[in-house]
């Protein structure tokens, strides 16, 4: 290939390439909104947005130089969007809540527990369970990116992705927690968890009182992804529990 | 580098806005960029987490700031396949390969992707290094200032923690992000009390654990 950037590149260089080629790649609309008003009719085209645009252009050359397979991209965002997501985790909570020996394992080697249910996979190498309990209570945030995860909870929500929750689950865990609707007592002890290596983190709910009669599949229907994050706790169903 | 991807204890982002039933990709472009960027990967080429992180990091900070999560996504893709040789700047400002450029075969065929999203590619690595620290030892984050990549946050320098786990031997990212090498070493989770990292208002219950390497920490 006739790359020009292959070998080391010298720092201030490299950040002017790209400063410039990121700019370039998506400059909407905050350029645009420095203009003046004949670029009016330009901002209201953009629809599709033009990142839109330039993804999808992206796509077509890298198909037409046979880097890429349309059908392997198309693979991979239904992983994503129908199999790797947090039912995968909700399921290891459930085992753990009903199997006192897969709880156990959990806890030692999660993740070993968590293949022996299937889910393996990327951003999910090295995994930690973090239990919480009534006097302790985990919660997980990657301030630096947007570590999480993948194979139990699947792609993270935007929130925890956001500069506000990146910001703030350190500083105020206990303010971000009230704005989730989690009012903890003074004498919980909160333990923040910064993803700032490759070891992920997964929250072990508490069991919500009540539940003792559930099957394994009803407390994982009960289970969800902010709780396994642990933003919130698993609540009760509102009738008191199925058998 | 002290970039503003660096957010841990900034003020003034707002609220968290939680959104229900939230989909995995917004858009399709979103899934179609994420899925690119894996597809990309996969193939043999001079890539790795660290080095992905830092494209990002090193976004315009206002840039960084104004984009969402995918369309920084968008603009590393930009850069990381010129940067990997797999096409040239005017190709993707043309939108069209090169006349006569050389046709690849893609690495990702869609039924390698079930094997793909499973398997495990764990920077652990499984060999003999010395322990610098061991767990109960009090330490201190060291106040140092890179200009590259590093995982060391901004609110945790200079401050005093206690190893709480030894992890085992991961590779360095400050190293690997500019690919100087994996220069593996002991990877240990340290606690941080509340008071220490945010001074006396803050809960004296309270901690936050970070994942921290042997050269980010210095005996007490």
């Amino acid at each position: 290939m006739d790359n020009a950037k292959k070998g080391p590149v010298g720092r201030r260089g490299f950040l002017k390439d790209a400063a410039v080629t990121a700019a370039a790649f998506v400059a909407e609309p905050s350029t645009a909104h420095g203009h003046t008003h004949h670029d009016h009719d330009h901002q209201h085209q953009a629809v599709p947005s033009d990142v839109a645009l330039r993804v999808k252009a992206l796509e077509s050359l890298l198909v037409e130089k046979g880097l890429v397979d349309r059908a392997a991209l198309d693979a991979v965002v239904d992983s994503y969007e129908t199999k790797i997501g947090p039912r995968n985790g909700a399921r290891v909570v459930a085992r753990a809540w009903v199997d006192p020996a897969y709880k156990k394992r959990l806890l030692a080697d999660p993740t070993a527990a968590i293949a022996e249910l299937g889910y393996t996979g990327g951003q999910g190498e090295d995994m930690v369970v973090l239990e919480n309990s009534p006097k302790i209570h985990n919660l997980v945030v990657c301030t630096l990116c947007s570590c999480y995860p993948w194979p139990v909870l699947g792609l993270p929500p935007v929130w925890y992705k956001s500069a506000p929750y990146r910001s703030r689950a350190v500083i105020d865990p206990r303010g971000v927690l009230r704005e989730f609707g989690l009012d903890l007592p003074e004498e919980v002890e909160v333990r923040v968890w910064d993803s700032t290596a490759e070891v992920r983190y997964l929250v072990l709910p508490e069991r919500p009182a009540g539940t003792d009669r559930l099957s394994e599949e009803a407390l994982a229907a009960l289970v969800t992804r902010d709780s396994m994050i642990g933003v919130t706790k698993v609540s009760a169903p509102q009738s008191g529990g199925r058998a | 580098m002290n970039g503003v991807h660096d957010m841990g204890g900034m003020h003034g982002m707002g609220p968290v806005v939680h959104e229900k039933d939230e989909p995995v990709f917004h858009a399709e472009w979103e899934g179609r960029i994420y899925a690119l960027t894996r597809a990309v990967r996969a193939g043999a080429g001079r890539w790795n987490i660290d080095a992905g992180r830092f494209e990002i990091e090193r976004l315009p900070p206002a840039e960084y700031l104004r984009m969402s999560y995918y369309e920084r996504w968008a603009a590393r893709l930009a850069i990381q396949v010129v940067q990997m040789g797999l096409v040239t700047q005017a190709e993707i400002d043309s939108g069209a390969p090169a006349p006569g450029s050389a046709k690849a075969t893609p690495q990702l065929r869609a039924a390698m992707v079930p094997a793909m999203v499973e398997r495990r590619v764990s920077t652990r690595r499984e060999i003999r290094v010395r322990a610098t620290f061991k767990s109960g030892q009090r330490v201190r984050a060291r106040n140092i200032h890179p200009s590259g990549h590093t995982r060391l946050p901004r609110y945790a320098r200079g401050k005093h923690g206690t190893v709480a786990a030894d992890r085992g031997v991961f590779v360095f990212p400050d190293t690997n992000a500019e690919f100087l090498g994996e220069k593996p070493q002991h990877l240990y989770s340290v606690r941080f009390t509340a008071r220490e990292l945010w001074g006396e208002r803050a809960s004296p219950r309270d901690s936050v654990y970070l994942d921290l390497w042997d050269d980010y920490l210095e005996r007490v």
